[in-house]
């Protein structure tokens, strides 16, 4: 007999408002989550995790916009500005109230830079949502999942030196039985994955090598099979890396979420 | 009056002069810079400077240089408690001026003496690491010979500076011993491993003669050395505690919000709110190209930079040998200024010599290296921001000559047409929730 498989029905921000209900969280999927073909299997990962706790969730859908993150870093500011103000009219017209995001460079400027242009909100990056349900044991974990597996974690720079976020994906990981196999640069001392500032949509410049294959060695020589990041464009980059150093088949990048899914007891 | 004193109140005035006058000066650059934040949060700011300044905590990131450093930071403090004896000495004509604070004294005075030597060691191991061992943050394209010699030469005044405070200490301790005099403070490192070495080889005469050289000898060399700080990469023995206390206090992910822009993207968005708008006062650059479109705060930042090279060393575009380094900017930026300011002052900031900050000094090369990762900011002993310029530079380019790399071209007029960085419609920014099942 064929197994029923249960859809998610993803809820609409848009759909819900003609409905006068507000949820409680708007998550923000963003531009990678939408669209990088990697990516979108963290949204959905996560999606699922929402759908599995029953969270008051929905998403802009086809109103969603880039934050302006990537334009404003490359220098940008009057497009980085047109989009916040943009974004910002549809939140607060939604009446949006705190977001959840698994980018940590919308996390950045919708927390930081967003209240300068008239855009209040408590965010969330999805490490600290997790994290939180984690521990008041809502999401129910199998710990020998990942038993006997060398794993490590790569700092994303705006969720790790710009907002202090260190401890919270660690936590995550040992609450999953993860013993992290830390890189000699980690925390406030890690090393760029190299796609910020715009860097991920250039060419580099003329130099001796490329950052994220500098990170993406430094990730391998802690002998880790597992590399687990919480950050759109590090996941690119470290996907690249490990294809770059012909390391495929042993190797495997993840987001952190990918992880709680892996180890939820469903 | 003695002579003594008139030859020191002269040399005293002289040392005035020269600091007021180069005061003055940087004081001329300061005001053709740009208006940065207001100096608010004294409370939070004086918390900031208790911890990265005072407490060392950034440069104890890296902890045994960091703490070699420290101890010469903290033992300045304490030293220049007898400067300042020093000084009220050679003006009144009086020995030991403060002695009266008794115990005080002899705490302040016995940790002063400690840490002369302490220093003195620190500074032969700093002067080792330039010259003997080949220490990677210490070299770099930005590194010229000049700004070698520059730090030998900062440091050697300070051995200089140790040196004859501990030989003041030395033939003080035995001067006063062997002539019965009263000895006013504790001298413990002079007077166990010093001044013995003296015993009886000298006359009561000759040991006074010496105590006074090198009384003079190390209130002279402070003296030119606060002279000479202010030109040299040294600033920051001056500047480091005013330059954290004026920290920027925002979080280190957050950019500096374009006011002016603000005004035209308002305008964009709504024409009918042009007449609310205020009349612009003079028409403003977008961003940075020359020196005289920083902040006060950058300026303030380049005038305190020591070189020490933390930021070049964890930035990943240098790392991976890009021309970037954060330390050059800030470089550039002083050199800059000291290269331009001079004509700016005098013919106001229209003022053009044919160079710019951007391209002359700084490449468009190095600016777009920059990942934005904040490294440089984290590493930083004295919170100096190295990427609000390389941002600035960005900002000029973009906005004011549409000169960014193609690729980031692209990805603006893809922003701009359909709300992603990559040409996907954004009609189609829900098909990842397409036939989504949770045992998938």
């Amino acid at each position: 007999m064929e197994k029923i498989k249960t859809k998610i029905e993803v809820p609409v921000m848009a759909d819900l408002h003609a409905r006068k209900k507000t949820p409680g969280y708007l998550f923000w999927v963003g531009s990678a989550g939408a669209f990088d073909d990697r990516y979108k299997h963290v949204t959905r990962a996560f999606i699922k995790i929402l759908t599995l706790l029953g969270t008051d969730y929905a998403v802009l859908g086809t109103e969603e916009s880039s934050s302006g993150d990537v334009a404003r870093r490359a220098g940008n500011e009057m497009l980085f500005q047109m989009q916040a103000l943009t974004n910002i009219e549809i939140m607060n017209g939604y009446g949006v109230k705190k977001i959840i995001t698994c980018d940590p460079h919308a996390y950045n400027t919708f927390k930081n830079e967003y209240p300068d242009l008239g855009g209040h909100f408590e965010v969330l990056h999805h490490t600290e949502f997790l994290e939180k349900e984690l521990t008041s044991g809502r999401l129910p974990v199998d710990k020998d999942v990942f038993r006997g597996k060398v794993i490590t974690y790569h700092d994303p720079c705006y969720l790790g030196r710009a907002n202090g976020v260190y401890d919270i994906p660690r936590n995550i990981l040992r609450m999953l039985g993860v013993h992290v196999t830390e890189m000699p640069r980690n925390k406030s001392f890690a090393l760029c994955c190299g796609a910020g500032g715009g860097q991920m949509f250039k060419e580099a410049e003329q130099g001796g090598k490329e950052v994220f294959i500098e990170r993406t060695e430094e990730a391998l020589e802690t002998g880790a099979e597992m590399i687990v990041t919480a950050c759109p464009y590090c996941m690119t980059m470290l996907t690249d890396g490990i294809k770059y150093k012909n390391r495929v088949e042993e190797v495997s990048d993840f987001d952190i979420t990918e992880m709680v899914l892996r180890a939820l007891i469903m | 009056m003695t002579v003594h004193q008139i030859v020191f109140i002269l040399v005293l005035g002289l040392t005035f002069a020269i600091f007021g006058y180069t005061v003055n000066r940087l004081a001329a650059y300061f005001r053709i810079t740009r208006p940065a934040f207001p100096v608010r949060d004294i409370g939070r700011r004086i918390l900031v400077t208790l911890q990265v300044a005072i407490g060392q905590s950034k440069i104890l990131r890296r902890p045994v240089i960091g703490l070699i450093h420290a101890l010469v930071f903290w033992g300045f403090i304490i030293i220049l408690f007898g400067s300042l004896e020093m000084i009220v000495d050679g003006v009144v004509g009086t020995e030991k001026a403060f002695h009266s604070l008794g115990k005080v004294y002899d705490v302040i005075m016995g940790s002063g003496d400690i840490f002369a030597l302490i220093i003195a060691v620190s500074i032969l191991i700093f002067l080792s690491r330039r010259l003997f061992f080949h220490v990677r943050r210490f070299a770099g394209r930005e590194m010229t010979h000049k700004s070698h010699v520059d730090a030998n030469i900062a440091l050697s005044l300070i051995l200089l500076l140790m040196i004859t405070l501990l030989g003041m200490n030395t033939f003080y301790v035995a001067f006063a011993g062997q002539a019965g005099h009263h000895i006013y403070g504790v001298y413990p490192v002079s007077t166990a491993w010093f001044a013995p070495l003296l015993s009886g080889s000298l006359s009561d005469h000759s040991l006074y003669f010496w105590f006074r050289v090198n009384w003079w000898m190390h209130i002279l060399t402070i003296f030119f050395f606060a002279n000479y700080l202010p030109y040299s990469k040294h600033f920051h023995v001056f500047l480091s505690v005013p330059n954290v206390f004026l920290s920027r206090l925002r979080p280190i992910g957050k950019l500096p919000l374009m006011e002016n822009i603000l005004r035209e993207v308002k305008m964009m968005l709504d024409p009918s709110a042009v007449a609310d708008t205020p009349e612009t006062e003079d028409q403003e650059r977008f961003g940075i190209m020359d020196v005289e479109d920083v902040t006060w705060k950058n300026y303030l930042d380049s005038l305190t930079c020591t070189q020490c090279g933390r930021c070049t060393s964890v930035c990943p575009a240098n790392i991976t040998g890009k021309l970037l380094s954060p330390r050059k900017i800030m470089m550039d930026t002083r050199q800059r200024m000291k290269d331009k300011g001079p004509g700016m002052v005098k013919n106001g900031k229209e003022y053009s010599d044919e160079k710019s900050l951007l391209r002359d000094y700084i490449s468009e090369e190095e600016i777009w290296a920059c990942t934005m990762c904040n490294a440089c900011v984290q590493e930083c002993p004295l919170n100096i921001n190295q990427p609000e310029i390389i941002l600035g530079m960005r900002r000029y380019l973009v906005m004011e000559e549409a000169a960014a790399p193609g690729e980031l071209n692209t990805i603006f007029s893809n922003i701009e047409n359909n709300g992603a960085p990559w040409q996907f419609s954004q009609d189609d920014r829900l098909n990842w929730a397409k036939e989504l099942y949770m045992e998938d």
